[in-house]
């Protein structure tokens, strides 16, 4: 009887553990909104975790409260507390005790580390040197921006990152400049992007769970990386299989961008003499990684945040151009391309904001 | 010999505490300068706290912010955290053991001025174009990115205070294997002896691997050596591990001497011999031991692969038995006890709950796969808040409120140090409480600000709040001090009416000399044995004889400042400025120049004769 008691107790605590956690935080941004299978596993591994250490930390309230309301000394109390040496017995149960809770959570936890490291799929390439089944994204880390190149693809994107759900992606990460990390927290832990070397994981992005996010997530860098650390944010977009499919096939037939209007067009020049030294505005950047030193503005119309933490507005793309610094301190644009009049940077917003994929 | 003046000038007094190799005024020195770098890197916690109130403040500008964090952990770890720890080591460790000083005195002041000196000069950047801002952790890969000379003054500083801690701890060993009284074995050690004796290991393993980084990391910087630099070869993966064999077991080095506090205390106050003695002492050697076997669970995300993580996950994990022994160990030595609430108990019984969640969080990280999700997040910040603030430093505040009247002969007012610990406590756990949900939710550590749509804004102003909680007990605290020091109403041997050890066998403060004659240990808690057994001080070991005392010296000082003055030389020189050279010169010479002194000058130190101790019959307070 006493037993089962215990057990509803369990599955109780179970309940409010559970509700409290998974009343935090935005759908797009919370790790305790688990909307993947790596985010769900690492979840579980939370909540798990969790539950022994609320038993432990009950056990341990439980004695402590009655240590400290039961021999509490008395006011003029002179007796000698009988002087007790140990108790092996006692001793060997909370030596035990917490092993057997330990294994319970230390086998799970080493099965996951293994299964999240498993990037074999990656290995397996045609015989054109293409990736098989898997889709493969190369994220490169950047002081403050990010560039997502698909390699099998032969297409290149900035900022926001571009999958499709219910199926794994693989990542090969790295960084230009100085250590990043990358980290989409509703979709899955972090993974640093070092200066050598390249770290491979995977995600998967589940469709249903992305809905209630309007398929968007949010990501950030994890690591100290200078003073914008914090604004170096980007934005994943999530797309059903067709959807990604047509993606896919606008963004290689993409040319030229081929922008309307007058004032675009005066853009273009502005933007042809000062910015595309290190912007590109396609997104079939064939040049190798070291040329590509400013992310690419093929898709810049469409994007959900302009430098990944302003509102995308004309006025914000202006301000942006503008004053760099004000924005991101210690950006690498800063300074890189002149004085631009007031009349160049409202041509320039107007043509940037042509810049669209999909939508032609 | 101006000890044995009454009064004295301030002056001479100043002269008595730059020359002291006494280990009770090397104790105050360390806490009054841990105390004012506790107070700046309070300061700077606070301009975090401030900044972070609001979303999209503009308090402090992004870089700016970065030299505050970074100097926060920098100067809270090396420069307030260890030498607090080292001044509650020398004020009570001698006296635990039975001894006159430590081994080498005169080493033991070149530590305390080789810290402080380094201390000084880390904090000088401030002034000097900008501190540090690449975190306490200072990864290779950003910091030989950072402009200006704020990552010179970390290595630098560093090194210096560096040699100082190594220099305590190898002190420390000598002292506690060598200088024991008779009869006091080593299973005989009061638990903060012990945890100093093994921390003391630590140290000697621990902090030559950050020597190395440091040094690596400064021909990087200033000579154009490519250890780390990834386009000529160099690889960061390596300071990331030098970093972290020394970054963890200084966790344990912080924490391991807050367990001896507590374990004195817990005894002491429950009037109770230590539960579980022997499995204590184990636990200890043993957290110590593992200490170093985990350093790659701060590197999960670093890419080291499954076996490597999954190998640290486990070693990690079983950490968490031997802190649990320890804190069953403390609840049952209350169990069956008399527990009087005084401030010091107040802390340790706080502790309990406190550190049991900082533990938990602790296992939680170790689930490596788990942990890609904390890593780096405001979750990992709560939880190493809950450990060293929630560890260390209520140990530190209770270790001073207990040892306060050993110290200084003095009693800390009990209403106003129980103001501060109820506002430090509340304010504590309103600061770091939320935060672990800030870093489920999404938000990265490390971060000047935050933006408005991310549901970040509640937590951030109620950790904002305990903050300014955690302030106020902290002013109270030093107006506790002032006050008391002022008033300066004298105390017996053992005001608390429970010691159990040999320090409360002698007066507050302890004379010069400690023990007049050398204590026969016949037990664990040698004092209270005696007690029991009706008597009122302790058995003597030997005759009543001269003591041979150490000569105060200034030279630890001016080795120190060598240093210090060279260290500047070494900064500016890869600004290719001409006066650099000269002064390196001039900085060497000091310190070189001071140690030839020492070598060459034949200095036996002294004798107190045993007149004049029969004279200082039941007066030796006033040494």
């Amino acid at each position: 009887m006493k037993k089962r008691l215990h057990k509803w107790r369990l599955i109780a605590l179970l309940g409010i553990v559970g509700l409290v956690l998974s009343g935090c935080g935005e759908p797009f941004l919370s790790a305790l909104k688990p909307a993947g299978d790596v985010a769900q596993s690492q979840y579980d591994l939370l909540i798990l975790s969790t539950l022994i250490m609320v038993l432990v930390i009950i056990v341990v309230i439980i004695l402590f409260v009655v240590v400290i309301l039961r021999f509490r000394r008395k006011e003029g109390d002179e007796t000698i507390p009988k002087q007790i040496e140990g108790s092996h017995k006692l001793e060997i149960i909370w030596t035990v005790i917490p092993i057997l809770l330990l294994i319970v959570l230390a086998v799970p936890t080493v099965v996951t580390t293994f299964d999240l490291a498993d990037t074999k799929a990656m290995d397996k390439k045609d015989k054109d040197g293409k990736t098989k089944d898997a889709l493969v994204v190369n994220v490169r880390a950047n002081l403050y921006w990010w560039e997502f190149e698909y390699p099998d693809l032969g297409v290149v994107t900035s900022q926001d990152l571009v999958v499709p759900t219910d199926r794994k992606v693989y990542f090969n990460l790295t960084a230009s400049d100085v250590k990043h990390s990358f980290w989409v927290p509703s979709v899955g832990g972090k993974m640093d992007t070092n200066t050598e070397g390249v770290n491979q994981f995977f995600l998967e992005f589940d469709g249903e769970k992305a809905e209630d996010s309007n398929n968007v997530f949010y990501g950030k860098c994890a690591e100290l990386c200078g003073p914008s650390h914090a604004l170096m944010d980007f934005k994943v977009i999530t797309k059903s299989k067709s959807d990604f499919e047509a993606w896919t096939k606008d963004m290689k037939a993409s040319k030229e961008p081929v922008v309307e209007g007058d004032l675009a067009k005066q853009g273009e020049d502005v933007f042809n003499q000062s910015c595309i030294g290190c912007h590109a505005v396609t997104p079939n950047d064939s040049r190798p990684e070291a040329a590509r030193q400013a992310p690419n503005l093929a898709t810049f119309g469409e994007r959900e945040k302009v430098a990944g933490v302003l509102d995308h507005t004309e006025e914000n793309v202006k301000k942006w151009i503008k004053d760099p610094e004000k924005y991101k301190p210690g950006n690498t644009m800063t300074g890189t391309y002149g004085e631009l009049s007031d009349s160049d940077i409202n041509a320039l917003a107007a043509y940037l904001l042509e810049l669209k994929v999909e939508d032609k | 010999m101006s000890t044995y003046a009454n009064k004295k000038g301030f002056g001479a007094t100043l002269w008595d505490y730059l020359t002291t190799v006494d280990h009770k005024k090397i104790a105050i020195l360390y806490l009054i300068s841990g105390g004012l770098f506790f107070v700046i890197g309070g300061l700077e916690a606070m301009f975090i706290r401030i900044q972070l109130a609001i979303p999209n403040n503009d308090f402090v500008s992004a870089g700016f912010y970065n030299e505050i964090l970074t100097m926060h952990g920098t100067t809270m770890i090396f420069l307030a955290a260890m030498p607090l720890v080292f001044a509650v080591m020398n004020a009570v460790v001698p006296l635990q053991i039975g001894a006159r000083d430590v081994a080498f005195p005169f080493l033991n002041s070149l530590g305390f001025w080789l810290f402080f000196f380094g201390g000084v000069f880390l904090n000088l950047s401030w002034f000097l174009g900008g501190a540090p801002d690449a975190g306490w952790t200072s990864y290779a890969s950003l910091s030989l990115h950072s402009e200006g000379h704020g990552i010179d003054f970390y290595v630098l500083g560093l090194q210096i205070s560096g040699f100082g801690t190594l220099i305590a701890g190898i002190n420390f060993l000598v002292t506690i294997i060598n200088m024991r009284a008779p009869g006091m074995t080593y299973m005989r050690m009061p638990l903060f002896t012990w945890s100093t004796f093994v921390v003391s290991a630590l140290i000697l393993f621990a902090f030559p691997p950050l020597t190395v980084g440091l040094v690596l990391m400064m021909f990087d910087r200033m000579f154009g050596a490519n250890f780390f630099d990834v386009a000529a070869g160099g690889n960061t993966i390596i300071w990331e591990h030098l970093f972290w064999i020394f970054g963890h077991p200084e966790v344990y080095i912080l924490i391991l001497p807050a367990f001896g506090i507590f374990s004195e205390i817990f005894a002491t106050f429950s009037r109770k011999r230590l539960f579980g003695y022997s499995s204590m002492v184990f636990a200890t050697v043993l957290i110590g031991f593992l200490g170093f076997m985990v350093w790659a669970h701060h590197m999960f995300t670093t890419g080291l692969g499954p076996i490597a993580n999954a190998i640290f996950a486990v070693a990690t994990m079983a950490i968490a038995v031997p802190t649990g022994i320890k804190i069953f160990n403390w609840i049952f030595t209350m169990w069956g006890g008399s527990v009087k609430f005084t401030v010091p108990m107040l802390y340790a019984v706080a502790f309990i709950p406190t550190f049991t969640m900082g533990g938990v969080t602790g296992i939680m990280l170790a689930s490596a796969p788990a942990d890609y999700q904390y890593h780096d997040s405001y979750f990992v910040v709560a939880h190493f808040h809950y450990v060293i603030v929630g560890g260390v430093v209520l140990g530190l505040l209770a270790g001073i409120n207990f040892y306060w009247p050993k110290m200084f002969g003095t009693m800390l007012s009990e209403k106003l140090g129980q103001i501060t610990f109820w506002t430090f406590l509340i304010g504590f756990h309103l600061t770091f409480f939320i935060q672990h949900f800030l870093g489920l939710m999404g938000m990265p550590r490390r971060v000047f600000t935050f933006l408005d749509d991310q549901g970040f804004n509640t937590g951030n102003m109620i950790s904002t709040v305990g903050a300014f909680l955690m302030a106020f007990g902290v002013l109270v605290m030093v107006i506790n001090i002032i006050i008391t020091s002022v008033k300066n109403e004298k105390v017996g041997n053992d005001p608390w009416g429970d010691g159990r050890t040999l320090e409360w066998a002698i007066p507050s403060p302890p004379p010069f000399y400690n023990f007049k004659q050398l204590p026969l240990v016949r037990g664990l808690d040698p004092y209270w044995v005696e007690k029991m057994e009706g008597k009122k001080e302790m058995t003597p070991a030997e005759p009543l004889g001269d003591i041979h005392m150490p000569n105060s010296s200034i030279l630890p000082l001016t080795i120190a400042s060598g240093l210090f003055i060279a260290a500047f030389g070494a900064l500016y020189h890869m600004d290719d400025k001409t006066w650099t050279l000269p002064i390196m010169i001039v900085g060497l010479l000091v310190t070189f120049g001071s140690m030839f002194i020492r070598s060459v000058k034949d200095d036996h130190g002294y004798h107190i004769h045993k007149e004049d101790l029969m004279d200082d019959k039941d007066k030796g307070g006033k040494a």
